[in-house]
């Protein structure tokens, strides 16, 4: 390289704009982009949305359906399905969100809402709320809110125990979620082994997740939190950008980390709380959806935290969809679909980052 | 830019900074100072608070003791955007969690200059095109950064310093894991800012070599106090090198520069 001390390339530089979209095609993030990029992926959800909302054990006509009130395929779709796949939206949106955003925050493609112990803490106080609380009439309502209670409950022990010196460490934070995820699926099999057998089932569905039957206030609960922290998410995006640099380049790029950190823990625990509420433990959501979506659209959040929500939707409707009619009848939890596909997943990602040096 | 610059010509002066790490002293009274177009390079053995030095003149680490300032005034009293916007670091080990390409890792030095929903504009493409260019990776511009080689590694994270656009760049152990040419070439294109760009430079290096050959001043480092502290041919001298480094060394000049070459001399009487 010719080497001129005189060259100042900052003052003698001037491209048009035209060469340098052509120079840097691609390579990073622009307003065209995050424009189509959203729009085809709101389209593909909307899309599965309406094939979920369609498919079931019942054949039924949406048409019909929509203008036709007195009809069963009305019944069918209001009161049945659409409440199910919206809620499997919001709850799939909420859940690749937050592993997005917490893949970040930790600096490791390997973290989602499960692995901060969040969601066992929420399984588990759902588990007591239903023991305790069924032979009252009001226990339906109940024990979401105790799920969630607890969700956050378990929050504020994992974030405090993760403080180091006034600082929320993310390796740190990461091993003490390990262990208290650890700790409430013990806790929750203890009660399992302890309780009447009537309660197997219900705990069955808070360990494997489900989406059945919400009522309209659980909907608008999960509406409001997921698109409160959607908005929050996307606004700290750069920080999540800069944060995967590691702390010490972030703060040197004005960022203020332990405040940026505190916020996007505190948003991520409320929205998976919320979503362990009214679903259980749906596992691997999380991590599956940010990733493919990493590979398809690079790594910059402020187009990858949004598409996540989408993508989540798509995703957990569809295994919903698979959920309800392989094998009906009869269901398969939702839950199970998603750590089926999931596990395997896993592996694949554990075994293609182990060629890489990688570091928390 | 700012009539301030002008009037507090040192743009960095720390004094008497006294530091540590629980019971451990790592600085004990250090005071520098450093003007406008200046580079500074510190020196000395492996553990002798050259990175905590740094570190605190980032805003990074607290000194039990002692001052910052920048442009006069503090460096406590800039807040944080602030304060990226006019100085700039480059650590020893840049590790990106995720697959950034090259681009976006250098207009991450643009995010002081933008607004919390701003996207990078025409302008901030055209600083980063500039700072790819100077080091050479316009060609790499949408490489994921976790394929490159740590030196190609090194010289994303100093373009992205030069995107920042920054009054003072700190930068520890800019040429590690660089070969010769690449690392003649950063220190040369530092040089280029420092004049073109009245940009302080403060770097920690082990090459006692190019600290002679690229820097107005050296500090030498031993303990966390200086040893010596003031133009290379002052302070790289065959004593003050051996009392430092307790090895012996051959001290002479480099017949093609001119500048002050240290060359190890094991066994060498003094």
């Amino acid at each position: 390289m010719k080497i001129d001390p005189a060259h100042d390339p900052g003052s003698s530089i001037a491209l048009e704009s035209g060469a340098l979209t052509a120079a840097f095609a691609g390579a990073h993030l622009t307003r065209a982009r995050i424009v189509a990029t959203l729009s085809a992926l709101t389209l593909l959800t909307a899309a599965i949305l309406i094939g979920a909302c369609a498919a079931g054990t019942v054949h039924i006509s949406l048409i019909r359906a929509i203008t036709d009130p007195a009809s069963p395929d009305h019944a069918i779709l209001f009161v049945a399905r659409l409440p199910r796949v919206l809620m499997g939206a919001l709850v799939g949106g909420i859940l690749a969100i937050v592993g997005a955003a917490l893949q970040a925050l930790v600096r490791n493609p390997l973290a989602e809402g499960g692995i901060l112990g969040i969601s066992g803490g929420g399984a588990l106080g759902a588990i007591l709320a239903l023991i305790f609380t069924w032979r009252m009439s009001a226990a339906a309502e109940i024990v979401p809110l105790c799920a969630f209670a607890a969700a956050l409950g378990s929050t504020l022990l994992v974030y405090r125990l993760a403080q180091l010196h006034g600082q929320l460490e993310p390796f740190t934070l990461l091993l003490v979620g390990v262990i208290f995820n650890a700790f409430w699926g013990a806790a929750i099999m203890l009660v399992n082994s302890v309780v009447n057998f009537y309660y197997t089932h219900s705990i069955l569905f808070w360990l494997m997740g489900s989406l059945e039957s919400p009522s309209r206030g659980e909907i608008a609960m999960v509406a409001g939190i997921g698109f409160g922290g959607l908005i929050i998410l996307t606004a700290t995006a750069r920080d999540l950008n800069l944060l995967s640099l590691g702390d010490d380049a972030a703060m040197d790029l004005g960022v203020d980390v332990s405040r940026s950190r505190r916020i996007i823990f505190v948003v991520t625990s409320i929205m998976i709380g919320a979503a362990v509420s009214v679903s259980g433990i749906i596992s691997f959501v999380g991590l599956i959806v940010p990733h493919i979506l990493r590979l398809a659209l690079g790594a910059d959040h402020r187009l990858l935290l949004p598409a996540s929500m989408l993508g989540g939707a798509a995703f957990l409707v569809a295994s919903d969809m698979i959920a309800r009619t392989v094998i009906a009848p009869a269901e398969i939890p939702v839950g199970a679909i998603t750590a089926l596909c999931g596990g395997p997943f896993f592996i694949y990602m554990l075994r293609r980052e182990g060629r890489r040096s990688f570091s928390l | 830019m700012k009539p301030a610059m002008a009037i507090h010509d040192s743009v960095i002066k720390v004094r008497n900074l006294v530091a540590g790490y629980g019971s451990l002293t790592v600085l004990s009274g250090v005071s520098i100072e450093v003007r406008a177009g200046e580079l500074l390079a510190i020196v000395g053995p492996n553990g002798a608070g050259k990175s905590t030095l740094l570190r605190i003149m980032s805003g990074a680490f607290k000194p039990w003791s002692g001052t910052v300032e920048l442009f006069g005034r503090s460096i406590a009293a800039y807040g944080k955007r602030e304060l990226a916007r006019n100085l700039a670091t480059v650590a020893q080990e840049n590790s990106v969690a995720f697959g950034f390409t090259v681009l976006e890792i250098v207009l991450m030095g643009r995010a002081p200059h933008l607004g919390p929903f701003h996207l990078e504009s025409a302008r901030d493409l055209e600083i980063a095109y500039d700072a790819l260019d100077r080091f050479g990776l316009l060609r790499l511009s949408s490489r994921s950064i976790q394929e490159l080689s740590g030196g190609e590694r090194k010289r994303v994270f100093l373009a992205r310093v030069l995107a920042q656009e920054p009054k003072i760049a700190l930068l520890d152990e800019p040429s590690a894991f660089l070969d010769l040419r690449h690392t003649a070439e950063i220190f040369t294109r530092t040089r280029e800012l420092c004049a073109s760009r009245a940009m302080a430079v403060v770097a920690t290096l082990h090459d006692l070599n190019a600290a002679s050959e690229y820097a107005d001043a050296v500090l030498l480092l031993k303990d966390g106090r200086a040893v010596a502290y003031g133009s290379p041919e002052q302070v790289l001298t065959a004593d003050n090198v051996r009392e430092v480094y307790e090895t012996e060394v051959y001290v002479g000049r480099n017949p093609a520069t001119g500048a002050i070459a240290i060359l190890p001399a094991p066994g060498a009487r003094p």
